[in-house]
C-alpha cells in the first residue's frame, strides 16, 4: 500500500464515517432519551436521500443553479422529520412507551417494513443518482491525491458541527436541559411541570431529521436504491452499539473507527470490506458487552 | 410481549385439552393436510413450503417464549439449506436423510458459535445482533461467489431416498410427508420441552433473571439451550425448503426472510406451537394469491398487519381461536405450560 | 463448639463517595439465627449482596465453610448451599406460585430431561407442602403477578427454601406482611429452619421479631457492624435505643 492509496483510504474512511455518524447520532439520541431503538431509522435515511435527489432533479430542471442543491438537502431532512417522524411518534410510539422493549422493537420494525415499500412505491426500484452538490464544490488536492471537497471537507465539517452543536444544545440550552432532565427521570421531570410528551416528540423529530440529513448528504455520493435503508440501520446500530447505546461522543469515535476500518479493507481485502464494521462491533462487544463507552447497568435488588 | 393468555387459570387437567373443541379442529386440520396431495395436488408444493417455513417459525416462537425476538434467524434457515446444497453439489445423489442431518448440524454448530455471543444480550441488542450476524452471512454468500454461486445461489439435483433415485413426483411425496412428520414430531417435542423443567427455566428469562441466577442457574446457559433449539428448528425448515426448491440463494438469509418468520410467529400467536404452523399456512396461501395483486406492497401489508396484531390482538390467531372456543366450554384451558 | 458457617474478612465496597461496606468482618455461626438491624442506608442489603456474589468487594473476602467464595457468581454460591430471599420479591411473575417452587426444585436437581413435565417431578408434593407451610397453599395455582405483596414475599422465601440451603439470607422477610400475621409467619419459618437445620440471617426492622426469633443480633451503622450480641444485650444497649429503635418507633 503506497502513500497515495493510504491517503485515499483515509479520506474515504473519514467521509464515510461522517455520514454514518450523522445517522447514528439521531439513532442514539432517540434511544438515549426515549429508550426506543427505532429500526425505521434506516428508512428515514433512505427517504431523506430519495427526497433530495427528486427535489434537486426537479429544481435543476427548472433552471436553478446546482448550488441550490444544498438548501434542498436541508429542506429534505426537515421534511423527513416533520412529515414522517412527527406522526410516527405522535400516533404510534406514544402508545407503546409502557410496553416491553421487545414489543417496541417489533413496532418500529413493522414501521420499517412499511416504509421500505413506501420508497418502492414512490421511487420505484431503479437507482437514482445526482451528484450536482459534489461538483459544485470541486476537488482539492492533498499530497498529490485529488479528492472531492464535498466529502473531504464539507461532510466531516458538518459531522463535527453537529457533534459540538448537540453537546452544546443538551448542556447549555433550556430545551436541551429539559430533554436531559426527562431522560434522567421522567416522572420527576413531569412533576416539576415538564411536558414529557412534547419533549419526546421534539427529540424524535430531531432524530428523524438527522437520519434524513444523513441521507440527503449521502445522496450526491452514491446511487440511491432500495435496500440502502436496511444496510444503514444495521450499520448505524453497529456504531451505536459499539460506542454504548446513548453515547453521543462515543458514537463519533466508533463511527470513525468503523469508517476507517471499512475503507482500508476496501483497498486491502475488498471481499471482507462490508464485514469490517460488524467484525469491529463483535470484537468490541466480546470484550466490553456494554460498548466502549457504555456503563453496565447494575440492577438493584 | 404478547404470549400466553393470562386469563387461563392454570390447572393440572392435562386431559382437558383432549376433549376440547379446539383439539378437534387440530385433528380435522391434520387430516386435511394429510389428504392435500390427493385432493388438491396443485396445493401440495404450497403446503410443503408453508410447513417448512412453519418449522423455522417455530424456532422464532421458542425465543419469543423467553421474551426475546431475533431479527436474524433466517441465518440458520440459510446455513442449513446451504450446508445441504454444498453436500449435494460435491457429492451428488447423497441420501435425503444425510442431507437433512448435515443441514441441521450446520445450523446447530452455527447456533452454538453465534449463540455463545448473543446470549450475553437481551431485548434490543439480542434482536439486532442476530440481524447483524445474518447480514454478515448474507454478504459472505454474495461476495464469495466462486464458492457460493453469489446471488444466483446453488442449484442441485434431487437427493436419493434410501439409495433409490426417485422421479419428481415420488420425491415430492417423500418431501411432503417428511415435512409433515417433522412438523408433528418437532411440534410435539417443542411442546413437551416448553413444559419440561429445562424449558421452564428457559422461559423464566422473560420474567426474572435475578431469581434464576439465585436458583443456581446460569441465565446465559438457560437462554443458550433454547437458542440452540431455535437454530435447529430453523435449520430443519431451511434444509427442507432447499430440497423442495432444488436451489438455495442468499435470499434465504436476507433480513426480509427473518422478518417474515417473526411476522408469522406473532401472527400465529407468539409462543404457540400450533400457531407457528397455522400462521405459516395462512401466510403462505394469502401471499401466493395476494402477491398477484399486491406484490409491490407486500411488506407494507405485513408491517401494517403486524402493528394491528401487536396493538389489538396480542394473542395472535391462536388467541382469537381460543377465545372463540372458550365460549363453548366451561372447562378451563390447559395449564399455562401446556399450551402447544 | 460453635461452628462457623460463613465468615467475612475486611469487606469493603464504595459507591461513588459512599462507603457501603467499611471493613466488615463478621462470622455467622451454624445453627444460629442472626438478625441484622440498623438504620436505612447502613449497608445491610449491600452486605447480603456481597455475601451472595451479586456485588464484588473492592477489598476483603467471603468464606463459606472455610472456602473462599468471593470471586464466585451468585449461582455458584447458591450451588454451595447459600440461598437468598429478597426485600423486593424476585419471582417468575408469569408463573403460578406452585410453578415458582417447581422451577426452584428443578433447578436444585439440575433436571435436564426435556420430555418430563415439570408438574410431574417427584418434588411436587414436597413443594406443595412448602407452600402450605408459608400459608400460601390456597393460591398455589394463582399467577404470582396477581398476588398481594405479602404473599409474594412468603413465596419468595419458600422458593429459597426449596433449594434446601444450609444458609438462608433474608432481606426483611416480614415487610409487606400484615403486622397481625408477622409473628405467626416467623414462628412457622423459624420452626421450619430449625427442623431443616438451616442457619439464617435476616435483616429486620421490627424489634419485637428480633427479640423473639433471633439468637444473635448484629447492629449495622455506616457500613459496618457496630455491635453484636444476644437480643437481650443489644436491644437494651443505649446506642441501639438511640440510633436504631428510635428511628423505627
Amino acid at each position: 500500500m503506497n502513500f497515495s492509496i493510504f491517503l485515499l483510504a483515509l479520506f474515504d474512511g473519514v467521509a464515510y464515517a461522517a455520514l454514518v455518524f450523522i445517522v447514528a447520532l439521531g439513532l442514539t439520541l432517540i434511544f438515549g432519551v426515549m429508550r426506543i431503538l427505532n429500526v425505521a431509522h434506516g428508512s428515514l435515511y433512505a427517504i431523506g436521500a430519495y427526497t433530495t435527489v427528486s427535489l434537486v432533479g426537479y429544481f435543476l430542471a427548472l433552471g436553478f443553479a446546482p448550488a441550490f442543491a444544498f438548501p434542498l438537502m436541508i429542506v429534505s431532512a426537515i421534511l423527513v422529520g416533520i412529515v414522517i417522524g412527527a406522526p410516527l411518534e405522535y400516533f404510534l410510539l406514544r402508545r407503546i412507551y409502557q410496553k416491553s422493549e421487545v414489543l417496541q422493537l417489533l413496532v418500529t420494525f413493522a414501521v420499517f417494513m412499511i416504509l421500505e415499500d413506501v420508497q418502492r412505491l414512490v421511487w420505484g426500484t431503479q437507482p437514482y443518482f445526482n451528484s450536482s452538490a459534489l461538483q459544485v464544490l470541486g476537488n482539492v488536492t492533498v499530497f498529490g491525491v485529488t479528492y472531492t471537497a464535498y466529502q473531504l471537507i464539507l461532510l466531516p465539517l458538518i459531522a463535527v458541527v453537529l457533534l459540538l452543536g448537540m453537546r452544546f444544545f443538551l448542556r447549555h440550552t433550556i430545551i436541551g436541559k429539559l430533554i436531559t432532565a426527562t431522560t434522567e427521570d421522567r416522572e420527576a421531570a413531569q412533576s416539576i411541570g415538564i411536558d414529557a410528551d412534547r419533549v419526546f416528540l421534539f427529540t424524535f423529530v430531531i432524530g428523524a431529521v438527522l437520519a434524513g440529513l444523513g441521507g440527503a448528504l449521502a445522496s450526491p455520493t452514491t446511487s440511491i436504491l432500495p435496500g440502502m435503508g436496511a444496510d444503514m440501520i444495521v450499520l448505524s446500530f453497529a456504531v451505536v452499539a459499539t460506542a454504548g447505546l446513548g453515547q453521543i461522543e462515543g458514537a463519533a469515535l466508533t463511527a470513525l473507527m468503523i469508517g476507517l476500518g471499512r475503507s482500508f479493507a476496501v483497498y486491502l481485502y475488498p471481499e471482507i470490506s462490508v464485514l469490517v464494521p460488524y467484525l469491529i462491533m463483535v470484537l468490541v462487544l466480546l470484550v466490553r458487552p456494554e460498548g466502549l463507552f457504555g456503563s453496565p447497568a447494575a440492577r438493584k435488588i | 410481549m404478547p404470549t400466553r393468555t393470562q386469563s387461563s387459570k392454570p390447572s393440572n387437567k392435562v386431559n382437558a385439552r383432549m376433549t376440547s373443541p379446539l383439539s378437534w379442529l387440530w385433528i380435522v386440520g391434520m387430516a386435511v393436510i394429510i389428504a392435500v396431495p390427493f385432493l388438491v395436488p396443485s396445493m401440495q408444493l404450497l403446503v410443503n413450503f408453508a410447513l417448512a417455513k412453519g418449522l423455522a417459525v417455530l424456532g422464532v416462537t421458542v425465543l419469543l417464549r423467553a421474551g426475546q425476538v431475533s431479527f436474524g434467524h433466517a441465518l440458520y434457515f440459510g446455513i442449513a439449506a446451504y450446508a445441504g446444497a454444498f453436500l449435494m453439489t460435491s457429492m451428488p445423489a447423497t441420501d435425503f436423510f444425510v442431507i437433512l442431518i448435515v443441514g441441521v448440524l450446520g445450523a446447530i454448530v452455527a447456533g452454538l458459535f453465534v449463540g455463545l455471543f448473543v446470549v450475553r444480550y437481551r431485548g434490543i441488542f439480542f434482536g439486532m445482533l442476530n440481524l447483524a450476524f445474518s447480514m454478515i452471512f448474507w454478504s459472505i454468500l454474495e461476495k464469495f461467489y466462486h464458492l457460493t454461486g453469489g446471488a444466483d445461489g446453488l442449484r442441485f439435483t434431487r437427493p436419493t431416498v434410501f439409495g433409490q433415485a426417485l422421479d419428481h413426483v415420488q420425491f415430492n411425496m417423500v418431501l411432503y410427508y417428511s415435512v409433515l412428520v417433522l412438523m408433528v414430531a418437532l411440534g410435539w417435542f417443542t411442546h413437551r420441552w416448553f413444559a419440561s423443567p429445562v424449558g421452564q427455566l428457559f422461559q423464566t428469562i422473560k420474567t426474572n433473571e435475578t431469581r434464576l441466577e439465585y436458583l443456581g442457574i446460569s441465565p446465559k446457559r438457560a437462554l443458550l439451550s433454547g437458542y440452540l433449539l431455535s437454530a435447529a428448528l430453523c435449520g430443519v425448515g431451511g434444509v427442507m425448503m432447499g430440497m423442495a426448491q432444488g436451489v438455495v440463494t442468499p435470499e434465504y438469509v436476507w433480513w426480509v426472510r427473518s422478518a417474515e418468520m417473526v411476522f408469522i410467529a406473532v401472527l400465529g400467536g407468539a409462543g404457540s406451537v400450533q400457531g407457528a404452523f397455522l400462521g405459516a399456512l395462512i401466510y403462505e396461501v394469502v401471499r401466493t394469491y395476494a402477491s398477484v395483486y399486491a406484490g409491490d406492497i407486500w411488506q407494507m401489508i405485513l408491517g401494517g398487519f403486524l402493528l394491528i396484531i401487536i396493538l389489538f390482538a396480542p394473542g395472535g390467531l391462536i388467541g382469537i381461536l381460543e377465545s372463540a372456543f372458550k365460549r363453548d366450554t366451561t372447562k378451563p384451558s390447559a395449564k399455562t405450560g401446556d399450551r402447544k | 463448639m460453635t461452628e462457623v458457617l460463613l465468615e467475612t474478612r475486611n469487606l469493603t465496597i464504595k459507591f461513588g463517595g459512599i462507603t457501603a461496606a467499611d471493613n466488615v468482618s463478621l462470622t455467622i455461626n451454624a445453627g444460629k439465627n442472626l438478625a441484622i438491624i440498623g438504620p436505612n442506608g447502613a449497608g445491610k442489603t449491600t452486605f447480603l449482596n456481597i455475601c451472595t456474589g451479586w456485588l464484588k468487594p473492592s477489598k476483603g473476602q467471603v468464606l463459606f465453610e472455610g472456602q473462599d467464595i468471593t470471586p464466585l457468581p451468585p449461582r455458584k454460591i447458591v450451588d454451595r448451599g447459600v440461598a437468598r430471599a429478597f426485600q423486593i420479591p424476585q419471582l417468575f411473575t408469569e408463573h403460578t406460585a406452585l410453578e415458582n417452587l417447581l422451577i426452584a426444585a428443578s433447578a436444585r436437581q439440575k433436571r435436564r430431561n426435556p420430555l418430563v413435565d415439570m408438574h410431574a417431578i417427584p418434588e411436587r408434593t414436597e413443594m406443595l407442602n412448602l407452600l402450605d407451610m408459608v400459608g400460601c397453599a390456597d393460591v398455589a395455582d394463582a399467577l404470582v403477578v396477581e398476588l398481594p405483596e405479602g404473599q409474594r414475599k412468603l413465596i419468595d422465601i419458600a422458593v429459597a427454601l426449596a433449594l434446601k440451603p444450609r444458609l438462608l439470607l433474608m432481606d426483611e422477610p416480614t415487610s409487606g406482611v400484615a403486622s397481625s400475621e408477622k409473628h405467626a409467619i416467623m414462628e412457622i419459618l423459624i420452626g421450619a429452619l430449625k427442623e431443616a437445620n438451616v442457619t439464617s440471617v435476616f435483616v429486620e426492622h421490627d424489634m419485637g421479631i428480633v427479640e423473639k426469633y433471633a439468637d444473635e443480633v448484629a447492629v449495622w451503622n455506616s457500613g459496618n457492624v457496630q455491635l453484636r450480641g444476644t437480643p437481650a444485650e443489644i436491644l437494651e444497649h443505649p446506642d441501639v435505643i438511640r440510633d436504631v429503635i428510635g428511628e423505627v418507633v
